[in-house]
């Protein structure tokens, strides 16, 4: 294309070149509307241009906000409302499926330095993040402990267990469930002792989501099953880490909660 | 794997709602005499869970449309490959008896900024659109509705006007259109023109849907009014006024309810839908007497 082509279309602007210079402004809260607006009466659409603006930081906030009433409830809304706009600044989403956005929302608040007087705000936000995946989470049905009468008991120990599509394990150094749990029922969170980390399973086999703190031994014994070690490892690795490690209870509870969808023996998948 | 659609597919020309999830247990409970129940595609593209099974026993004593909000059917960029797929998904799934999107950009850069954008009325945002629309259409294996925006600005640039712009994607690509009337009403306060005009020029004869929602007023940079679409109240009275003045002019169309934000009771909600119902009567009535 000869080169004065481009000064003879100069008039127009290409929709590539208008979108970008849209969003620049509609991410720079101090710019001006941006050039390829109209001018009503002959002046500069600020106010007007400010409702895009507006509207995608408050539908954005909201999202935040119905993702993590928690976080929001042990911080206070305007603290929260900050919180949301920088992280949106930062991170804005990559999806127009806001039950999916804020999955960094945990990280972003481990390193926010305003949030550093609240440091287990971030497991809070896992926990909640946690729970709305496993509200989306594909549906499969438990399978009961009764099944495994049903193998070989010369082969238990080979067992490899599917857990639950919903499931989520989370390791906090910081009282995670109870901090949770005392916010989400609209008590205080002052009164929970901050001196024990807590390990959560958050699961919904059903409609319900399910969110349990975990006993001792508990999220070493479930990770390992989680990352495909046999029932016999497993046991041996939270064995190793608890002790008195009770499998038969560590069972009961994990099949109580629905989060075993199937079981396969190593060489004869069944 | 069961068909959730034991009810037909097509959309009655009478009054929906915008289904919410804060109404699921109202309207299971009661069962409401409502023509049908419209969605945001993506509140349902999770892979499972309670949405899902809600919507089930709904979509089996109800009509149902599916209504996109993040497609960026205006963006310059191409579709979200991915986004299509899931809405084919849902397409299948659901068998909605209308699909619908908006003439709006939502997308960028691979972020995505959840609202509705304004599309420059020019040549070359045109062909984007109909390419995109085109797409739509073949993936879905369906016709879409487009809907009419509610826009804040407009473009230096821009060629031809809305209408115009509708009415040519419309033609081109044979997708059909959903006619907000609150998003006229809007628009036209704030562009200073005259919604009856726009209504009276609307390609109506390609009207599939037709949608009401509550507006919040604002101001502009010279002071004066600056109307917002904000779902999150109820129809004003001139929105209803241009609404009987449309079907007057269209016949029966089907007719949602759009509240997303400052939820009423179901009650509530339900009453709006009985008020567009009543409007939808008194038109049908006055059409015969006329005849007559
Ligand atoms: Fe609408």
């Amino acid at each position: 294309m000869p080169s004065w082509c481009k000064a003879s279309w100069s008039e127009a602007v290409s929709l590539a070149e208008l979108q970008s210079d849209f969003i620049d402004s509609l991410r720079t809260p101090s710019a001006a509307a941006p050039e390829s607006l109209a001018t009503p009466g002959g002046m500069r659409p600020n106010r007007r241009f400010n409702v895009y603006r507006n509207n995608v930081v408050v539908s954005l906030i909201e999202a935040l906000r119905s993702s993590f009433p928690v976080v929001e409830r042990l911080v206070g809304e305007e603290f929260f409302k900050a919180t949301a706009r920088a992280y949106i600044d930062h991170e804005p989403p990559r999806s127009p499926l806001m039950f999916q956005y804020g999955e960094t929302f945990g990280n972003f608040l481990d390193a926010f330095p305003p949030a550093a007087s609240v440091p287990y705000l971030g497991d809070v936000a896992r926990l909640e993040f946690a729970r709305l995946n496993a509200y989306h989470a594909q549906d499969r049905v438990p399978i009961a402990i009764t099944h495994l009468s049903t193998l070989p008991p010369e082969q238990l120990g080979e067992a490899e267990f599917q857990l639950h599509p919903s499931l989520t394990l989370l390791s906090s150094r910081w009282p995670v469930f109870s901090l949770w749990a005392a916010s989400s029922e609209q008590q205080s969170a002052q009164d929970v002792n901050l001196d024990t980390g807590e390990d959560v399973i958050v699961i919904r086999p059903e409609y319900n989501v399910d969110v349990r703190c975990l006993p001792s031994g508990g999220y070493s014994f479930l990770k390992a099953l989680q990352d495909g070690a046999s029932l016999g490892d497993a046991a041996g690795q939270a064995s190793e880490a608890t002790e008195n490690f009770n499998l038969a209870h560590h069972l009961e509870g994990l099949f109580g909660l629905g989060a075993v969808c199937a079981v396969e023996l190593r060489n004869s998948k069944q | 794997m069961d068909t959730p659609a034991k009810t037909s597919s097509a959309i009655p020309p009478r009054a929906g709602v915008g289904l919410k999830a804060a109404h699921y247990s109202p309207i299971q409970e009661q069962r409401p005499d409502i023509g049908w129940f419209e969605v945001h595609a993506e509140n349902y593209m999770g892979a499972g869970g309670p949405p899902h099974r809600y919507l089930e026993a709904i979509r089996r004593d109800y009509p149902l449309s599916l209504h996109g909000v993040g497609l960026s059917i205006g963006a310059d960029k191409p579709l979200d490959r991915d986004h299509l797929t899931r809405l084919k998904r849902l397409n299948e799934r659901y068998q909605p008896g209308l699909f619908s999107e908006h003439l709006a950009w939502s997308t960028h850069d691979d972020f995505f900024f959840n609202d509705l954008l304004p599309v420059p009325y020019t040549q070359e945002a045109l062909t984007r659109c109909a390419d995109h629309i085109d797409q739509v259409q073949e993936t879905l294996g369906r016709q879409m509705l487009l809907e009419n925006p509610s826009t804040y600005v407009t473009f230096e640039d821009s060629s031809m006007s809305e209408i115009e712009f509708l009415r040519s994607l419309s033609e081109r690509t044979g997708c059909g259109l959903l006619l907000d009337v609150n998003n006229v009403f809007v628009s036209a306060t704030n562009h200073g023109y005259s919604p009856e005009d726009y209504l009276d020029a609307f390609p109506i004869e390609r009207v599939g849907e037709i949608h009401l929602g509550g507006h919040a007023r604002d101001q502009d940079d010279a002071g004066a009014p600056l109307l917002i679409d904000a779902h999150d109240r109820a129809v004003a009275d001139p929105v209803w006024t241009l609404y009987a003045r449309t079907i007057g002019r269209s016949g029966d169309l089907p007719t949602l309810i759009e509240w997303d934000n400052e939820l009423p009771s179901w009650q509530d909600l339900f009453a709006e839908a009985q008020a567009a119902d009543a409007i939808l009567v008194q038109s049908q009535l006055e059409r015969s007497r006329v005849a007559r």
